[in-house]
Parts: C-alpha cells; structure tokens; sequence
C-alpha cells in the first residue's frame, strides 16, 4: 500500500468515502465522535448477513408523500429515483429504502423542530419503498426547503432529503443525505463538508433529470446510492 | 470500474417520525419463553444521557442462525415467521434504549473456531456522521466469552469488558458511553 494511501487511513478510517468521527465544525461533534482507536471486527457471518423487509407490508401511498393526507402539500413536487448499488456495481433487490425530510418552508412534523416556520397538515415528510428487481426506487414528494440551525453563526442547513438504507447485510447499512444540484449553502454547511474528499461529496448531490420529469406535473431528480456489499473488494482493488 | 461508495450523514435530530413510527423494540413478545430484556443508556462525553439516539440490532437466532439466506447452515433451526433477528430503538429523555429479544446462539467464524453468543448494535444520533458500531455479549457466557476471538483481539482489557452486558434484576444492561476515559469499544467492519 502507497504511503499516502495508509496516511489516509490514519486520517480517516480504511473507507476514505465516509467522513471522520471528529469534524469540530460541526459542534455536536466534538462530544460524541469517539476517540479511542476502532477495533478491527474480522467479517464473520455476523456481519455478511442482515435483516430483510421485503415480508413487511409497504403500504401503497408510501412512496408517494404527496398523497398521505386529503389534500396537496404546499411547495414544489419532484421526482426523486434512483437505484441502489452494491460496490461491485450490482443492483440490491428488494432492499428496503426509508427516507424522511423537511416541509416546503424547512420545517420538520417534529416536537423538538423551533424554526418559525409553517407546518403542512398535508405533508408529513415520510415515506419508504422496497427496491425492485434492478435495485430502483422511485418516492413523488416536495422539495424541502433550506432551514436554519444553530451550529455557528446565521447558520442554514441546505436543502436535503434524509435516506436509510439496509442493503444485503449489516456491512452495508448507511444512512445518508441527498442535495440538490448548484445549493448555495454548501459551502458554509459543516454536515456537508465532513466528507472531505470533493468527489465523494459530489456522490451525495442528485441531477436534474429532465427524463424522469413529468411533463406539466413534476420535475424528476436522480440519486444513485452505493453501499458497501456482502463480500467488499480489499480497497487496494477498488478503482 | 466499481461504483464508489455514497458517503455517510448524520441521522439529525427529527429522525422520529420516519424511522421509530413503528414499534421494532421487541423482537419477541415480553412474555415467550426465552424472552430477555436489554436496556441501556447513551452518554457523551460530558457523561450527559444522549436523549436523540437510535439504537438497531442484529442477531442471530437462539439455534445461533442468521434469518438470511446466505446463512445456509440448514442443519440449525430457522424461524423467520417469528423471528426476524433485527431490532430498532429510539432513546428517551434520560438516554436510555431498550429491547426484548431472545439470547442468540453462538455463530462461528469463517474458519470454524466459535464465537460466543453476541448481538451486533449500530448507533446512530445527531452528531454522529457515520454510526458506531458494538457488540453485546452475555455475562452468563464467561467460558465462551474467553474464548471469543473477537474479544480477544482486544488487548486493553477495561475496554473489552465495555463489551459484556450486566445483570441487573434479571434486565441485561448495556450502557454506551460514545467518548471519555470509560469509552465503549467500537469496531471497523474489515474489509
């Protein structure tokens, strides 16, 4: 292994796509990250195996945020698809995909959210699917809008839909953000900029996707997601 | 080429209504025969309980089974109708995150030396931009604990002992403490 390769391991952990634990920009951060160093847990079947929805009931409105209550949401609806892909550039099927977001004013339908800022009693900003057969997803909802927080000074979280993905096994699971293209606040977002490599960044910004846009209905966004597989290739075969 | 992985995010503080609107804290019902209870508290660094956490579990059946496919040791017992083998949690107010489930069996290593019975955890919480990853192991397995390769890669042994659940009254307890002297051991999955 190159120098400068086991240098960004030191750094940040074998999987340089993730952030660190310890970002100090982002404050809540410094008094949860752990510091000791992580233990090596040689793969075993505990952790090539992991649970699986696909028995569960999805109900048929779940996917579509839009249509959870009798009348329509305020904002802008889009079209959010995609497939979900293991590291190997294989579909993972039948894999449930939860996500969760804020209103089109940047409020979220929870207790503790303060942004003075209107809910939408129809919208709740949750929805879940099951891939299919080619790892795809496809949620209609609303474009979430940028809200405040109190990390540091006047600062705004952009724009972003919250993903949770199981994949084939425990090794995969990942729970994620995805922005939209050209957001003006990235720069300033720490949540965002944890990830410290530019590439892997990008990863986490859908495209405007003129195909999946509905003609006078919705615009379409694309978000692919790559998680870890069942039996990860050494990274030094990653490429 | 290989597509490169999507980078982890925090799961933020309003995960609740998305993630926790269903009840997956018992994997069997309180009163099944083998039915345990777990229960335990997050705290950070400061030792303040972290009342925005979620918990998920992973485990193998009480045969020490995985419900997955590729689990395909046939000779075990499987029971996927009653047990899925995962579990989720949120935390209260005081930080604390519980669970009712069954002890899982012990589950061997790819090349044949045993395990001892242990539940695989993940914790997600605001703050956490990637989740942290732990094992709990059982009090009443000394024997087999002593002889788990895992635990014993761990050469600090105040760290190791983070890994071994108490018995408290019959509830299993399991305290993780994110940061500090006192830290739980984490893990990264090896490639």
């Amino acid at each position: 292994m190159a120098q400068q390769a086991r240098d960004a391991i030191a750094a940040q952990g074998r999987d340089g796509a993730h952030p660190p634990y310890l970002y100090p920009d982002y404050v809540a951060t410094r008094l949860r990250a752990p510091k000791k160093p992580l233990i090596i847990l040689p793969k075993t079947l505990s952790d090539t195996t992991g649970p699986a929805f696909g028995r569960d009931p999805i109900g048929e409105l779940d996917n579509d945020l839009t249509r959870q209550h009798p009348g329509e949401p305020l904002g802008e609806r889009i079209i959010v698809h995609g497939r979900v892909l293991d590291g190997d550039g294989r579909p993972v099927r039948n894999s449930l995909v939860e996500i969760w977001q804020a209103n089109a004013a940047g409020r979220y339908t929870h207790a503790g959210d303060r942004h003075p800022a209107p809910l939408d009693p129809n919208f709740s900003g949750a929805g879940r699917t099951l891939t299919d057969d080619d790892g795809y997803y496809r949620f209609v909802t609303i474009k979430p809008g940028a809200y405040p927080w109190k990390n540091h000074d006047n600062a705004w979280r952009p724009a972003h839909i919250h993903f949770s993905l199981f994949g084939e096994a425990f090794r995969s699971r990942l729970i994620t953000q995805m922005y939209f293209p050209g957001d003006p606040l990235f720069y300033q977002d720490p949540i965002f900029q944890s990830v410290r490599d530019e590439k892997a960044r990008e990863r986490m910004i859908s495209s405007f996707d003129l195909e999946a846009t509905v003609p006078e209905w919705a615009l379409g966004y694309r978000f692919d997601i790559v998680l870890e597989g069942r039996n990860a290739t050494p990274m030094e075969n990653r490429k | 080429m290989s597509p490169e992985l999507t980078p982890s995010q925090t799961i933020g503080p309003f995960f609740h209504f998305g993630l926790l609107d269903e009840d997956r804290s018992e994997l069997v019902p309180p009163d099944h025969p083998h039915a345990i209870r777990i229960e335990g508290t997050i705290y950070d660094g400061a030792g303040e309980p972290v009342t925005d956490a979620m918990v998920e579990i992973w485990q193998a059946n009480r045969a020490g089974r995985y419900n997955d496919p590729t689990d395909t040791r046939e000779d075990l017992p499987l029971d996927p109708e009653v047990f899925s083998g995962f579990g989720r949690s949120g935390t209260t107010d005081g930080g604390t995150f519980s669970f009712v489930t069954v002890k899982p069996g012990p589950v061997p290593t790819p090349d044949g030396r045993m395990q001892a019975p242990h539940i695989m955890v993940s914790v997600f919480a605001r703050g956490l931009l990637k989740r942290v990853v732990t094992r709990i192991y059982f009090p009443d397995e000394q024997e087999a604990n002593a002889g788990d390769p895992v635990l014993a890669s761990i050469e600090d042994s105040s760290l190791r002992e983070t890994l071994i659940a108490r018995d408290q009254g019959g509830t299993l307890r399991f305290d993780i403490r994110l940061q500090g002297e006192d830290q739980t051991a984490f893990f990264e999955l090896a490639d």
